[in-house]
């Protein structure tokens, strides 16, 4: 008998990723934070690649962003997702660049540079992801 | 001393199986027709071959297509990373390996049921492996899952900055299709494509919509590479290999490198343009056609900017003036590209290169070519070529 997979493809969750995920559990979107010259790195990595520090830690970022880019995607359309899907790069205001899903609007109203804000969506199932709506949007 | 690869080796053979939507044959039987092809068009036996090179994404084994076409001892094996990004890098390990003497005569090839058996647009799933599973884990829950959903995402932002439309994207893909209607081995052989049409057809992750996608293809191409002075004995004129080289840089992440300053360029492009130029002499004045990589439409205007035929912002304006067509500045996938003719995965846009310095093309250029350029896989790491007439 096949299982019907009708949720969203979880992440794959390793010693480098997982406390984003961990973090997005508990309401916050994280940023890595190098411990030897502080600068924020995202997507996270073990070693930091300017001064080659394996000390990190983590700061909670503000949510609050601008689109540097984003599409929509349409077809094909695949289980555990709604569509049109608008996903967009979101310039953080703290430095870092996000990947995210854009939610409570239509494609129509997407644009470059408007000012976006996060929020955490939890699915029926539990899991819980930072997506972003338009700043302003109630 | 390094050693330059420049001139030191030649593409002396290629062969396709027939390109369909359905081979009905396994992927081995592909690689081993496309390997046997190859080696008859360069009038050897496989029993010759003692070396292969192809991508990782590759099912069928060196071992097994060895087997399958009688070849007998092989002194070099060797496999590249990174989807499309690895076409040219396969004669980058070629050349290497003629070159310093491990091998004679390697074959390079790529077989794929990319249409019947594993389609790239039925997207990721998560069985992938180590660190590059962490890689998707950033873009798989948000369902970011098919090669045109990341491209797209660079699309959008270059077209944006530089005011390109989709009748750009257009244009490029009506060049291609106009190129394919002469080449009876092509998708779009017989099949005209108009403005019209293109922009009517529906968007499947904006701004790209259905023509601007290559074609999910059954087939396979191999590449024999040997040296420039043994290819000069055999039965075809040769490719020579003035330059080829990989290219992997900064901030490089498969398909996603998003987190750059700017995504409105192509840097691992832009560093493979400096590495051809500089290993062949040669500048963008030089080269009469291209074989630019086409997974995407909006990957051909980008990389007119990355390898110097215009300034960044400008490849529009070069697609407008028809620079691709057969008679423009810059003909480019002649046979059709992964766009028109198929995909199997820049393979075959290498062949087309070997076709223009022959002047066998379907779509020769109405002008001498000397120099043809060539690419691997865009939004990769990835690489280029250049080919050019025996001297």
């Amino acid at each position: 008998m096949t299982t019907l997979v009708t949720t969203r493809i979880k992440p794959p969750m390793g010693l480098d990723n997982a406390w984003w995920w961990q973090m997005a559990d508990e309401g916050k979107l994280g940023i890595q934070r190098c411990l030897g010259c502080h600068t924020l790195r995202h997507p996270p990595r073990p070693m930091c690649g300017d001064c080659h520090s394996l000390e990190w830690d983590t700061v909670e970022a503000s949510g609050r962003g601008v689109i540097c880019s984003y599409t929509v995607l349409r077809h094909p359309q695949f289980p555990g997702y709604e569509y049109p899907l608008i996903i967009v790069l979101v310039d953080l205001e703290e430095g870092t660049r996000v990947t995210s899903q854009l939610v409570g609007c239509t494609p129509e109203q997407v644009d470059f540079d408007l000012p976006v804000q996060m929020l955490i969506q939890q699915d029926p199932d539990g899991f819980k992801l930072p997506v972003f709506q338009l700043a302003g949007v109630a | 001393m390094p050693i330059s690869l420049k001139n030191e080796t030649a593409i002396a053979g290629i062969g396709l199986t027939e390109f369909s939507k359905h081979s009905g044959v396994s992927e081995l039987s592909l690689a081993a027709q496309c390997v046997k092809a190859a080696c008859d068009d360069a009038g050897i036996s496989p029993a010759e071959i003692d070396g292969f090179v192809t991508y990782t994404l590759d099912s069928t084994d060196e071992i097994e297509v060895a087997r399958a076409v009688g070849a007998a001892d092989l002194s070099f094996f060797s496999r590249i990373n990174y989807g499309g990004g690895a076409a040219v890098g396969t004669i980058a390990q070629a050349a290497m390996a003629v070159a310093t003497g491990q091998a004679t005569t390697v074959v390079c090839y790529r077989a794929m049921n990319g249409r019947s058996g594993k389609r790239m647009g039925q997207g990721v799933s998560g069985e992938i492996t180590s660190s590059d599973l962490i890689h998707w884990s950033w873009y798989m829950p948000y369902g970011m899952l098919i090669p045109g959903s990341w491209i797209a995402m660079i699309a959008n932002k270059y077209m944006h900055k530089y005011g390109v439309t989709r009748e750009d994207l257009g244009r490029v893909a009506i060049s291609q299709r106009n190129h394919a209607l002469r080449n009876s081995r092509a998708y779009g052989y017989g099949k005209p494509l108009t403005m019209e049409t293109y922009l009517q057809s529906k968007l499947i992750a904006e701004p790209l919509c259905l023509y601007d996608f290559c074609q999910e293809t059954d087939g396979g191409c191999a590449i024999l590479v040997t040296s420039a002075e043994r290819a000069r004995d055999l039965k075809q004129k040769p490719a020579v290999i003035r330059a080829v080289t990989q290219a992997s840089t900064r901030g490089q992440e498969q398909m996603t490198s998003y987190y750059r300053d700017e995504l409105v360029s192509l840097p691992e492009m832009e560093m493979a343009a400096r590495r051809v130029y500089a290993m062949a002499n040669l500048g963008p004045d030089d080269i009469d056609a291209a074989c630019l990589y086409d997974a995407f439409s909006s990957e051909i205007i980008m990389q007119l900017e990355s390898f110097g035929f215009c300034e960044p912002g400008e490849g529009k304006h070069l697609v407008r003036e028809g620079a691709l067509d057969i008679d423009g500045r810059l003909p480019n996938n002649t046979h059709g590209g992964l766009i028109s003719e198929g995909y199997i995965h820049g393979m075959n846009n290498i062949a087309e290169g070997v076709r223009l310095i022959r002047g066998t093309s379907t779509g020769q250029p109405p002008k001498a070519v000397n120099h043809v350029l060539v690419s691997s896989g865009v939004g990769v790491p990835t690489g280029a070529m250049i080919l050019g007439q025996a001297q």
